[in-house]
């Protein structure tokens, strides 16, 4: 079974047409890949999909807001898929 | 149906919230300024109403689902397809449902139907935004009265 982030990243290349070569783990969506919130919904959308995850966007969103984040910490492509194995465990904890 | 104030909706004919599920009903008027120019001749619905009505009854759906809660706009049309063409008197069955829950937003699938006979299809991404303010939660109480939006779907 391929990684995470491979699995990431494909879905980023092939929903924004984003060479896959180009796409690494330290990659930050916004800053370095350039994709913007509308577009994010669609990755969101499969992420969700694939992994059978609900990415708390919402959340992350106002944690960023209020200065409790920083972007990095959830659009920089490896911390997303930490982020993403994290609610999987913890979807396999609660069933 | 008022085309002139985007009033695409009339009547809510079933709201199943469990199902996720949502038909109504839209009735085109057999006339309107819009068919004046859309076209001398040849009067029908444009179809970027038809996905505004596909739209509308996605938003009615979304709007029992999360209890009024949050207001669904429409964000990105993922694919239209106008099949037939949709005329001034036609009675329109537009039904969607909720393909998919985000966080902080959601996606469709609706249909329209005249006589039972497909004439367009969309899938459709809506964010949800807490309401702006008091006008519109009361603008928008007001509609889902006047379309029979049932009161069990609402919040408390």
């Amino acid at each position: 079974m391929s990684s995470t982030f491979d699995q990431v990243a494909t879905i980023i290349a092939e929903t924004c047409d984003i060479p896959r070569d180009t796409i690494t783990p330290d990659s930050h969506a916004i800053d370095d890949l350039g994709i913007d919130s509308l577009d994010f919904l669609d990755i969101a959308f499969a992420i969700d999909k694939q992994f059978g995850i609900k990415l708390p966007l919402e959340k992350w969103t106002q944690e960023v807001n209020d200065g409790k984040a920083t972007t990095e910490q959830y659009f920089v492509l490896k911390n997303l898929c930490a982020r993403i194995d994290e609610l999987v465990a913890a979807k396999g904890t609660s069933a | 149906m008022q085309l002139e104030y985007f009033h695409m909706i009339d009547r809510i004919v079933d709201l199943n919230v469990d199902e996720k599920k949502i038909v109504v009903e839209a009735q085109v008027p057999k006339e309107s300024t819009i068919f004046e120019g859309h076209f001398p001749g040849y009067p029908l619905m444009p179809g970027v109403l038809l996905i505004e009505s596909m739209a509308q009854a996605s938003g009615w759906l979304q709007l029992g689902v999360f209890k009024f809660e949050r207001m669904p706009i429409l964000a990105a049309v993922k694919e239209a397809k106008v099949r037939g063409s949709v005329f001034p008197g036609d009675l329109m069955s537009i039904e969607a449902s909720l393909a998919h829950e985000g966080s902080g937003y959601a996606m469709t699938e609706a249909k329209i139907r005249v006589g039972g006979k497909l004439r367009a299809n969309s899938t459709l991404t809506f964010t949800l935004i807490p309401f702006p303010n008091a006008d519109m939660r009361r603008y928008m109480d007001a509609i889902a009265k006047r379309v029979g939006f049932p009161q069990q779907a609402d919040s408390p």
